[in-house]
């Protein structure tokens, strides 16, 4: 579905836009799901809270935070999902940790029942990631794997072939939060996988203003924005705040 | 082969992917990947080269101020009834065991290329030995501290910024060891071209726990030679060690796994992984955790910050689950008491950490887990007087001691 979905429109000539929040961050943060996706969203990330989130810088840390304190639990985060009846795919953002306490086969079919359809664990490399791809593929959720300026060419190889959804080009070593400049890195990251596979490419990390989702759009097939759009979010911006920047964000890049 | 249980040591290599049994692995976003790759890599080679063990062998001994000494407790033993040794890790350089760690892993970090190490640190123990071997080096070093810790630590602060290393405050989660290693995670990600991450015990992802426990290994192996010496040949009945992410301990175990000396690990009781955990993955390991319902993390509790962490080394992991291993706990006024009692019986003035291995063998000794007349190695994993301060205030400026 979500791959079905991004080669769709990528054949339509449209570059692919995904934006980020964080499950249970706000009162309204369903809202701002569903205005995201109306602002012009070709999918959505969800973010699913957990206490020690490895890969990611101070926004959404504090995001994490945030929802945690609200009392959000995963299952909360699934039906504020199914609830939204969003008309783009959803895919969820969490650590290994909340997958494998709610067991790899129960989560995937929750997953699937609130009508998730790819899942990112960024801290699941390639060489743990066989129990849980065994049971996502069977209950139809992609897995979406990360490529690295560090991924050597083998390794690029082989995460192609396990690549469901989109491939997630991380655009510079590091963890997420808004930079200032991209880095040269994200041109080669992008050819790398190209050479492997025809799944959509999409770039992440560090991708904050609408003048930098142009600029790699230019290189791959489409974009993730994550920390720009939850620091607007932390800061009290609600619905008409996300949708307008997300909306910024697809005029530069169509 | 599963992993952890070959033909040869209980506690010889890992599986091919970093396992002993179900628990460890590598559970790292891709941009470390290749570095755990290299790293293991560059260790199996260090590890197999005469040249590095050699060198190491030296620095150890010259530097470190290895062998260290295994004293025999005669107040002691006679106050408790059971015959106690310690192994002196006291009296390494730096004043823990923390430093035969850090020097194979600077080793490591010139011989891979790199000139700057990070480190995490909790009591502090683990930065200070990472800013000296930094320093003997001449490599960059950046230390991570939870802001809890600066401040029960602050003296072990100024050491490392002494040693020429930036101690860089650590204010998101609980403010302590696992969020030190969360931000050393963080920064290892953005800086891995140049960097090495020095982790300071046996947990983390593969190769670290295996890593780190061959570098503590020099503890057990040393021990038991000295023991047997002692004991005209004989090991111990009981072999006790304190628990944070596990290094002492395994190490210390290593050595002694082959025995039939009983294993005995000492949790504190606001951070048992092994009696209150549940299997889970942090830090890029699949081990015993502290956790809620959902799999979030819960926050460990203890007087001495070198052992608040909610989680231990994957091998600890293991051993409970075979049964090789025992694990228990001991709480904040069984350490205070133990510290007490050592610095008043042996002029000994124990780490708060290891003083939680003394509490355990002095809370079951004379009971049916250390019967009257059994002999127990402690492996005394450092020195208290980074906790001293602490400790006076506790006590209300010395009245209680
Ligand atoms: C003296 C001492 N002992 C023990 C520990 C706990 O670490 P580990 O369990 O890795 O030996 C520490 C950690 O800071 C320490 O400083």
């Amino acid at each position: 579905m979500l791959e079905k979905a991004l080669r769709a429109q990528r054949e339509s000539g449209r570059k692919l836009l995904i934006p980020y929040l964080m499950g249970g961050m706000t009162e309204d943060w369903t809202q701002s799901l569903a205005a995201v996706v109306a602002a012009g969203a070709d999918a959505v990330e969800v973010g699913i809270p957990f206490s020690d989130p490895m890969m990611d810088g101070p926004v959404i840390q504090q995001a994490a935070l945030r929802a945690l304190q609200r009392g959000t639990v995963p299952a909360q985060v699934l039906d504020g999902i199914s609830g939204a009846e969003v008309v783009v795919p959803v895919a969820v953002m969490t650590y290994y940790n909340i997958v494998f306490r709610a067991g790899l086969k129960r989560m995937a079919g929750s997953l699937a029942t609130a009508g998730v359809s790819g899942a990112i664990i960024p801290d699941l490399s390639l060489e743990e990631i066989g129990p849980w791809a065994t049971e996502a593929d069977e209950a139809g959720v992609e897995t979406v794997l990360l490529v690295a300026p560090s991924s050597p060419p083998d390794r690029v190889e082989r995460i192609c072939e396990r690549a469901r959804g989109f491939v997630y080009a991380v655009a510079r070593m590091g963890v997420t939060g808004e930079r200032a400049d991209l880095g040269g890195e994200v041109g080669a990251v992008v050819e790398r996988i190209r050479r492997f596979t025809d799944v959509p490419v999409c770039v992440g990390v560090g991708v904050s203003t609408p003048d930098q989702a142009a600029e790699v759009c230019e290189l791959a097939d489409g974009v993730v924005v994550g920390s720009a759009l939850v620091r607007r979010m932390l800061e009290g911006e609600g619905p008409d705040g996300a949708a307008e920047f997300v909306g910024s964000l697809r005029s530069a890049i169509d | 082969m599963t992993g952890g249980t070959g033909d040869m040591s209980l506690m010889s290599e890992p599986g091919p992917d970093g396992r002993f049994g179900e628990f460890g692995g590598r559970f790292v976003p891709e941009s470390l990947m290749p570095a755990c790759l290299e790293l293991e890599q560059a260790f199996k080679a260090a590890w197999a080269d005469p040249e590095f063990r050699r060198e190491l062998d030296d620095l150890l001994r010259h530097y470190g101020g290895r062998p260290t000494p295994v004293t025999e407790c005669v107040r002691l033993s006679e106050k408790l009834g059971v015959r106690v040794l310690l192994k002196r890790e006291d009296l390494t350089h730096t004043g823990s065991h923390k430093l035969n760690n850090v020097i194979g892993q600077a080793l490591l970090t010139r011989r891979m290329g790199k000139s700057r190490m990070i480190a995490e640190t909790g009591a502090g123990q683990h930065g200070v030995a990472s800013a000296t071997a930094a320093a003997l080096f001449g490599l960059e070093c950046t230390v991570f501290m939870g802001e809890v810790d600066t401040k029960r630590q602050e003296l072990n602060v100024f050491r490392m910024e002494l040693l020429g290393a930036e101690v860089r405050t650590v204010t998101s989660g609980s403010r302590t060891l696992k969020d030190a290693v969360n931000e050393a995670m963080r920064e290892w990600v953005a800086t891995v071209d140049t960097t090495h991450y020095c982790l300071g015990s046996v947990m983390g992802p593969h190769p670290f726990p295996y890593m780190v426990r061959q570098l503590q290994r020099v503890v057990g192996e040393e021990a038991r030679e000295q023991c047997r010496q002692i004991l005209d040949g004989a090991d111990p009945d009981v072999v006790v060690a304190c628990i944070g992410g596990g290094s002492n301990a395994a190490g210390t175990f290593a050595g002694f796994v082959d025995t039939t000396a009983r294993l005995v690990g000492v949790e504190a009781a606001g951070g048992a992984a092994i009696a209150n955990g549940i299997p889970g993955v942090l830090h890029g390991m699949h081990s015993r955790l502290l956790q809620d319902e959902a799999g979030q993390i819960e926050e460990a509790q203890s007087i001495s910050a070198g052992l608040d962490y909610p989680g231990l080394g994957p091998e600890h992991a293991h051993l409970a689950a075979i049964g090789r291993a025992e694990y228990s706990t001991a709480n904040d006024d069984e350490v205070l008491e133990s510290f007490r009692v050592l610095s008043h019986t042996e002029g000994i003035i124990p780490a708060l950490e290891s003083a939680h291995a003394v509490a355990w063998v002095a809370r079951v000794a004379g009971t049916d887990a250390l019967p009257s007349g059994s002999t127990v190695l402690i492996t005394l994993s450092g020195r208290g007087d980074k906790d001293v301060a602490q400790v006076r205030e506790i006590f209300g400026r010395g009245e209680h001691a």
